[in-house]
């Protein structure tokens, strides 16, 4: 945007701001402007433009207005109808308009975070070339290029401390010079897209968002690396992030930052788009190269390891996208500048997707190290409806849950492991005291029971069973030495299963155990479920002592099956009552159990 | 995930013209099983079985390994689909907000399970992993609408508006 002098409308397009209405503000925009001849008025130009996530989904859609003059002005919860007056006070008028402004939360919620890998995410337009020129695109590429050897380019990655975002924490580097001393000129690189986690979607903003800087960051490792093909393989679920990236590499093709001779600089690159069909294990290295070469994908032993022999045969290395978005910060900025943030074991910063019972949902990014509690507390305001907190899963379906005991724990991949957690791809879901922990450790058996290739025993069958036991006490049938029998098959699944879906698979459970032996013990002994979720354990009664008399489970319920009147406690139907819950999510007294 | 299984596959006339251009257009590219299959996916609705034996044919694979690929794969499908595809988020933030009972409600509105399809041919219904727009969990898509905050009667409300909606595309 060379133009400096004019007026910006950023408007926040991730799928969270699609699904909020986003498309619809936008062509309202447009269409007040041209209509009531706003650039006239004004005398400046004045532009729309489409931005990535900028991470608060919760409170889409984000509109920023950005005026020389008046500075930056967000707005939330914007709907098409408000437009027309957001535009004639703000931008004809001159005066923001005060009642509309995202309240001090939104504040708090940017100003504690650290973003360096989401930058461009909510701050560009991901469909322009030079909007991502602006922001020192393609340089570091440039840099590596024209003044440092390939060697010399991984000895700073490498110094910089980056480790892969991905979940394991593999050094980056380290992968990088394996992959270059393998023997042999024909060599892949594939970024890992492959986001399977439920609830982590940071990948997909990002490539949503700056899909430039995959390309730039897959460039540098190619270089350093000597390799001239790249896949990216992203997962079909997400169908605005392979329009967005497509959509990048056809411009970057054009203009000839992809192909021969890249800018005259003397280097080949191509890479491609490889869509998945819906395969959770894909995820895992050798199982998404099964799935490039058009195979079943089923993960395969290790060794011979993937930059050794990889896809096709041939050496390849993998890493995952928020991995290769830190490239080029780390090639601009040099990699003393990486190594001070962070700890001592994890460098850098990490992008969290928060989600579940808090008040403000989203992507944070933060320095790693950073506590747990800071980041749910400080960061994104606490829980919602002022519950109590009662853990916090990390991870996803590979990882475990935090207690409020460990709160403090910082984030970094030592210190969550140490906690009976792990950083997985940064996925944290917030859980308050209406979460029953055995109802969660079901529900991620349940996924990964699905998600199991079939391939190994332990994994196929061995799921299989833990889950039917966890079914069992989950409907009041649980025998008491259930739980034994669950961590002996956690600890035999872990050890026996050939990749890291299997050997990860029993840690909700492990950590759900550790933590709330004494919830599955309510749910065993006293047929009882503590947190009044599990349905075939609950009375379907108010309990007279904790109503209110408030009547929100009256307007919760679709069936007709509570009776309240004003300053009467409420009574539950049995005979209406279809058994949805409804009413025990509305209760904020946990008045019905 | 795997789908259902093989056996009930509806023999109908089907234009093989279609699939031989998908097939043409991928058939120097290596690994290319699976964007020819997602691409007569995205033509037919779903993969009819002539052009699995098409497929198998001019790729110069066993039928055996393509069915192999399409049941391991859960974005394949071997029987034709609604009209209206209704997915609901079972992902764990959508969990946590109670997301069981939407699947449920609509399970008992519409009389069909998981990945099934009304007899009329109007809707499919899909429960989905993590859709990614979890700050508006319990979430439900239709086709490409999609629809936050989910409630037991916000099911009612979307089963009766697409019901006045036109089969034809």
């Amino acid at each position: 945007m060379g133009e400096n002098a004019g007026i910006k409308i950023l408007i926040c397009q991730g799928t969270g701001g699609i699904s909020a209405g986003a498309k619809k503000v936008e062509e309202e925009f447009v269409k007040i402007i041209a209509e009531k001849g706003v650039q006239a008025t004004v005398g400046k130009r004045c532009d729309v433009i489409k931005t990535g996530c900028r991470g608060l989904c919760a409170n889409d859609v984000l509109v920023d207005i950005v005026d020389p003059e008046l500075g930056r002005v967000t707005y939330d919860f914007v709907k098409p109808e408000e437009v027309a007056q957001l535009v004639e006070e703000h931008i004809v008028n001159r005066t923001p308009l005060e009642k509309r402004k995202a309240k001090p939360y939104y504040n708090t919620f940017v100003d504690q975070q650290m973003r360096v890998v989401m930058t461009g995410c909510g701050q560009i337009d991901p469909d322009s070339l030079e909007a991502y020129l602006e922001e020192d695109g393609f340089k570091a590429i440039e840099k590596c290029v024209k003044s440092m050897k390939p060697a010399e380019v991984i000895e700073e990655v490498k110094k910089s401390g980056l480790r892969g975002r991905g979940g394991g924490g593999f050094p980056t580097g380290m992968k990088w010079s394996f992959c270059a001393a393998s023997p042999g000129d024909k060599k892949y690189l594939i970024c890992n897209a492959d986001e399977g986690d439920p609830g982590a979607f940071m990948d997909r903003s990002i490539l949503e968002g700056d899909p430039f800087c995959i390309i730039e960051g897959m460039m540098v490792a190619a270089y350093a690396i000597g390799c001239y093909y790249g896949y990216v393989y992203v997962r079909a679920e997400y169908p605005l992030a392979i329009q967005r990236l497509q959509h990048a590499i056809d411009i970057c093709y054009e203009k000839g930052y992809l192909g021969k001779n890249i800018q005259g600089w003397g280097i080949d690159f191509d890479m491609r788009i490889k869509m998945g069909a819906g395969a959770f294990v894909c995820g895992e290295e050798t199982a998404l190269m099964a799935s490039i070469e058009g195979e079943r994908g089923m993960p395969r032993p290790r060794p011979p390891f993937p930059a050794v022999k990889g896809l096709w045969g041939k050496p390849t290395n993998i890493n995952n996208v928020e991995t290769f978005a830190n490239v080029r910060h780390i090639i601009n900025k040099g990699w003393e500048w990486y190594a001070s943030l962070g700890t001592d074991t994890t460098k850098g910063t990490k992008i969290f997707a928060v989600t579940g019972k808090v008040k403000h949902t989203g992507l944070v990014e933060v320095p790693a190290g950073m506590s747990v509690r800071e980041v749910i507390y400080n960061v994104c305001g606490g829980i919602a409806n002022n519950r109590k907190f009662k853990a916090v899963q990390a991870g996803g379906p590979s990882g475990g849950c935090i207690p409020a005991e460990v709160l403090d724990t910082p984030v970094d991949y030592d210190s969550l492991i140490k906690a009976g957690a792990m950083m997985g791809s940064g996925g944290l879901v917030v859980m308050d005291e209406t979460t029953c922990m055995v109802d969660v450790a079901r529900f991620f058996l349940t996924f990964t029971r699905m998600e199991s290739c079939g391939k190994c025993v332990p994994c196929r069958i061995g799921l299989k069973a833990m889950l039917d036991i966890l079914e069992s006490i989950t409907q009041g049938r649980g025998k008491p030495e259930d739980i034994e029998t669950l961590l002996e098959m956690g600890a035999t699944i872990k050890k026996a299963s050939l990749c890291g879906l299997g050997q990860t698979a029993p840690n909700p459970i492990l950590s759900t155990v550790k933590y709330f032996r004494h919830e599955y013990e309510a749910h065993i002994n006293e047929k009882r479920c503590p947190s009044n979720c599990c349905k075939e354990l609950l009375l379907w009664q108010v309990v007279e002592d904790k109503c209110v008399k408030c009547g929100a489970c009256l307007k919760a319920c679709p069936s007709d099956a509570i009776v309240w009147e004003k300053g009467q406690v409420a009574y539950l139907d049995k005979e209406k009552c279809t058994k949805c819950k409804s009413c025990y999510d509305a209760c904020r007294f946990m008045a019905i159990e | 995930m795997s789908n259902a299984p093989a056996e009930e596959i509806p023999t109908e006339e089907i234009d093989l013209a279609i699939a031989n251009k998908v097939i043409d257009k991928y058939l120097t590219l290596p690994g290319n099983l699976m964007p020819v299959l997602q691409g007569i996916q995205e033509e037919y609705g779903y993969v009819p079985k002539p052009t699995i034996d098409l497929v198998a044919e001019r790729l110069n694979v066993y039928p055996s390994q393509i069915y192999g690929v399409l049941t391991f794969y859960a974005q394949f499908h071997l029987k034709p689909r609604g009209r209206y595809i209704i997915r609901v988020c079972v992902g764990t933030a959508c969990h946590v907000q109670g997301a069981e009972r939407i699947v449920e409600t609509f399970f008992d509105r519409l009389h069909i399970g998981h990945a099934e399809t009304t007899p009329d041919l109007r809707y499919t219904f899909e429960k989905v992993a993590c859709l990614g727009a979890c700050g508006m969990a319990p979430l439900a898509m239709v086709n490409d609408d999609t629809f936050g905050k989910m409630t037991v009667q916000k099911v009612d409300e979307i089963i009766g508006e697409y019901n006045q909606r036109p089969m034809k595309k």
